[in-house]
Order: structure tokens, then C-alpha cells, then sequence
């Protein structure tokens, strides 16, 4: 291991980290603005041009606010919970291949920052820690409705983390492998996963939104129930690095969903172009491009969801995660298993 | 009954379908739906910079007028103070000196004239009692908000018409 490896590392994944951290960012003000275009309003358009300095004025003024923490609160879990969920949203970028290979300096750069051969394990593990920094805080808050918002948050991310499971099973049956880079490398040529799996598709996407605590399946922090949910007693940054978390999780996951169903930086045309003669890297940077056109992609579509459906029940919520997603995504299984052997 | 509009519309509330019980299909078309709202016409108008027209008869602001030579009309009776249900109008008379005769048409005028805009109601009648068709609600101007009480208090200097020369504008309306 030499230093240039560490330092070809150091830097991908600082790229990352401030990749992830500026998109959550602007997710907010995009979320606003796309709040406001969707019910015919302009959003919000006064620091800065469009708003663009939106974010910054918000962190700022998060950053002000008076740090309250409850008299009869666990002091200790108070400030872990919030941290908890800011770092299970940070770490699972870690394994998102954002690219093919760039050549620099007679250096070959893998743009995945570490291809673990169990990605996809790595990743749901990650993912299903997030659901801790909820609990804690909500826990350690010592009020009854923040109690009841990460009581939700757990039942509901433990529920539709099943079916969620399930259909990647099915996929990874198609693919063979755990390893992420591995999947998104077998979707050259057009030959995206959302052909072989629609309907796995459908269940990630389903649970993906139940895992991020999303419209329509907000209900930990449902205010017209639980006041705030679990943040109720949270304020100043511990309050806006819960709300961040949530839009880092957002983030990674619409990356996940490109990478495992629709070819992660993939586009059409990609051979095509390397006949014609473009350099591997220039190819690799429309790539990483396209990626990041999905990623955007996906986190429109989970705005565009937010503002469209109405919040479930939680009876509903459970019913539609235990007596229809998971028995779907059994079947599932059993059809692309029979398909499979059938094909040979 | 039958109704007056025919166009009463019975929902029917029956079992639902596969269909309509798969969600799916409503849920895209809502999402068709919200997102044909992305390229309608937005409805905010953004204040400072643009500004919605009043109505014709809209009581906004009061202002006091002057003639046609840009004498100020009033002649502080205390008819306008008298009519108003809030009280919130009241006035000082002075007496018209010599060599004043082209800043007040009558021999009587208001020194002080004062509205505490916390008080009105914007109901017009005073507009109504005067019998000098000295005030009016018609200055297209809202009272801006303001931190301290005794700003809300506006005297002569915010509510007199602006004078303008004689030629160049209509200067007093009416």
C-alpha cells in the first residue's frame, strides 16, 4: 500500500463526502422550490438569485438558535442521537461507483471509493443502523411524543426493511454478485437491471422511500399527530443535522436505486463512442455525469412523490409492507428463480 | 330533490375494482397531474417589486386634497372627526392670515390634522360627511407596517396631497 493509493483515496472520498454534503444542501432549496413550482408558487427567490444562497442563510440561522437540551433528558444519548444519524447517512457512499476508471498521471483511479466484495450488505447494514440515531434521540428526548414518532420510525424501517431485502434477493439472483461495482459494470450496453426486475424495482423503490422516512411514509415525524415526531425537543443544529441525515439518505439512496437498476454510470451510446476514438477518461466523466443526471433524477422523483401523495395511515402503512410488498416480493423471487432455471 | 344546477355530481361508493385497489394507476395520474403544475403560470406577485392594482373604489390610504390652485380644501368643520366610529380623527383650526390666501381656500383651515391609522377602519365615512370634498381614501397607498405606536399616528405630512404646479398634472383629482 503506497502513498499515493492513500492519498488517490483521501481525496476521492473527501470528493464524495463534500459531493453528498453540498447536494443535501441544495436539496433543501430544491425540495422548496420544487414545493412551490409544483402548487404554483415561485418558492423561495430572496437571498440570492434564485435563491441560491437559500441553504447558507439556513445553516447560519440553525447554527444561531438557542441549543435547548430537555432538564430531564439523557444528556449523553441527546447529542449521540443526532450525530448517529448524520454518520450512518455519511457512510454509505462509500461504496457508490460514481464512475468508470480515470487515468491520471499513469495512475489507474477507480471512481468507487472501495469495492467491497459484499457491497450490498455493507450497504442495508449501514442503512438499517440509520434507524438507531432516530430511536436514541427520540428516546433520550424524555417526551412522549418523540417516544412515539422513533417507536414508528423503528416498526415502520424494520417492516419494509424485509421486503426491501427481498427484492434485492431476486436481483442479486440475476446479477451473481454482491459486489456493487460488480452490478453496475454488468449493466453495459443498455442491459439495465429495471428490464429484468421491474417489479423488484418497485418494491425498492417503495421501501426505499419507507426507509428515508419520506412522504408518503413520514409518519415518525408526522406533525399533526406527534408535533415534530422524534425531533420535538431537538433544536439548533442537532435538529438541522436530523433534517441534513435526511437528505443525505435521500441522496445515496436515489444513487443506490440508479446504480442497482439502471446502470449506474451507464449511458447509451458508450461504445459507440470508444469506436470513434474518445479517450477511456473523457468517456469516464460523461459516465460519471450520467450517474449523477439519474441521482438527480431520483431525488426529483422523490420530491415529485412528496408533493403529490398524502401520508398513509399507520395501519395502512403496515398493511401495505406485511401483507403486500413482502408476500410480492417472495413471489418475486420464486418467478425470476423459475425463469432463471428455465433459461439455463 | 332535484337541484337548481344540474350539475351535482353522485360519487359512487362502491366496492373498488383491482384496479382501483392496485393504487398504482391513481397514483401515476396524480403524479401527472402535479406535474403539469410545473409549467403553469405561478399565481405569487412578488410585493415590493410588483405591485397589485387596486380596485377602482378600493379605501386604502386617506388623503387630503387641494384645489384646483393647490389650496389645501379643508376647513377643519370636525365633521369627518364627528362621523367616524373609531375616533380616530382629530384636528386643530387655525385661522387664516393674510398673504396665506394661496396655501388655504377658506378662511378657516386644519393646523393639525392627525388619523391614528390604528384606530381606522378604513370605512369611508368620513370621505362621505365632508362637506368640502376635502378627503378621500383614494391615495392607491396601504399604511406600512411600522415598530413604534406614535408612527401610526400620521399627521398632515403624510397625508396632504403632494402639490403639483398647476399645468403640469392634474394636480387635484376631482
Amino acid at each position: 500500500m503506497d502513498t499515493a493509493f492513500i492519498i488517490e483515496k483521501l481525496v476521492l472520498i473527501s470528493i464524495v463526502f463534500g459531493i453528498s454534503l453540498l447536494t443535501a444542501m441544495y436539496s433543501t432549496l430544491f425540495e422548496r422550490k420544487i414545493a412551490g413550482f409544483f402548487q404554483d408558487r415561485l418558492g423561495p427567490n430572496r437571498a440570492g438569485p434564485f435563491g441560491i444562497l437559500q441553504p447558507l442563510a439556513d445553516g447560519v440561522k440553525l447554527f444561531m438558535k438557542e441549543e435547548i437540551v430537555p432538564t430531564n433528558a439523557n444528556k449523553f444519548l441527546f447529542v449521540i442521537g443526532p450525530s448517529m444519524a448524520m454518520l450512518t447517512a455519511c457512510m454509505s457512499s462509500a461504496l457508490i461507483p460514481w464512475g468508470q476508471n480515470l487515468e491520471i498521471f499513469g495512475r489507474t483511479v477507480s471512481l468507487q471509493a472501495t469495492d467491497v466484495n459484499i457491497g450490498i450488505l455493507y450497504i442495508f447494514g449501514v442503512v438499517s443502523l440509520g434507524v438507531y440515531g432516530i430511536m436514541i434521540g427520540g428516546w433520550a428526548s424524555n417526551n412522549k411524543f418523540a417516544l412515539l414518532g422513533a417507536i414508528r420510525a423503528a416498526s415502520q424501517n424494520i417492516s419494509y426493511e424485509i421486503a426491501m431485502g427481498l427484492s434485492i434477493i431476486a436481483l442479486l439472483m440475476v446479477t451473481g454478485t454482491l459486489s456493487v461495482g460488480e452490478i453496475a459494470a454488468q449493466q453495459h450496453g443498455m442491459s439495465w437491471n429495471i428490464f429484468y426486475q421491474p417489479l423488484g424495482f418497485l418494491i425498492f423503490l417503495v421501501c426505499a422511500f419507507a426507509e428515508c422516512n419520506r412522504t408518503p411514509f413520514d409518519l415518525p415525524e408526522c406533525e399533526a399527530e406527534l408535533v415534530g415526531g422524534f425531533h420535538t425537543e431537538f433544536s439548533s443544529m442537532k435538529l438541522g443535522f436530523y433534517l441534513f441525515s435526511e437528505y443525505i439518505n435521500m441522496f445515496v439512496s436515489s444513487a443506490v436505486m440508479a446504480t442497482l437498476y439502471f446502470g449506474g454510470y451507464n449511458f447509451p451510446g458508450m461504445d459507440a463512442l470508444a469506436e470513434m476514438g474518445t479517450s477511456q477518461n473523457v468517456i469516464t466523466l460523461i459516465g460519471v455525469a450520467a450517474m449523477f443526471a439519474k441521482t438527480f433524477f431520483f431525488i426529483f422523483f422523490f420530491m415529485w412523490v412528496r408533493w403529490t401523495i398524502p401520508r398513509f395511515r399507520y395501519d395502512q402503512l403496515m398493511k401495505l409492507g406485511w401483507n403486500i410488498l413482502i408476500p410480492l416480493a417472495i413471489a418475486n423471487i420464486v418467478v425470476t428463480g423459475i425463469v432463471i432455471v428455465l433459461k439455463g | 330533490m332535484e337541484s337548481l344546477t344540474k350539475r351535482k355530481k353522485v360519487v359512487e361508493q362502491g366496492a373498488m375494482n383491482f384496479w382501483e385497489r392496485m393504487y398504482l394507476p391513481a397514483i401515476v395520474q396524480g403524479m401527472g397531474i402535479t406535474f403539469s403544475h410545473l409549467f403553469k403560470k405561478k399565481v405569487t406577485i412578488a410585493f415590493p417589486e410588483v405591485k397589485r392594482d387596486f380596485a377602482q373604489n378600493y379605501r386604502g390610504l386617506h388623503q387630503l386634497k387641494r384645489d384646483e390652485e393647490g389650496r389645501e380644501r379643508c376647513t377643519a368643520c370636525g365633521l369627518c372627526a364627528l362621523s367616524c366610529p373609531a375616533e380616530a380623527i382629530t384636528m386643530t383650526a387655525a385661522e387664516r392670515k393674510k398673504g396665506e390666501e394661496h396655501l388655504y381656500r377658506e378662511e378657516k383651515y386644519a393646523a393639525v390634522y392627525e388619523i391614528d391609522m390604528l384606530r381606522c377602519i378604513f370605512c369611508g365615512f368620513c370621505e362621505e360627511a365632508c362637506p368640502k370634498e376635502a378627503i378621500y381614501l383614494d391615495s392607491g397607498e396601504f399604511v406600512v407596517a411600522n415598530y413604534e405606536r406614535p408612527n401610526f399616528i400620521y399627521g398632515k405630512d403624510k397625508l396632504l396631497q403632494p402639490y403639483e404646479k398647476r399645468g403640469t398634472t392634474n394636480g387635484a383629482r376631482l
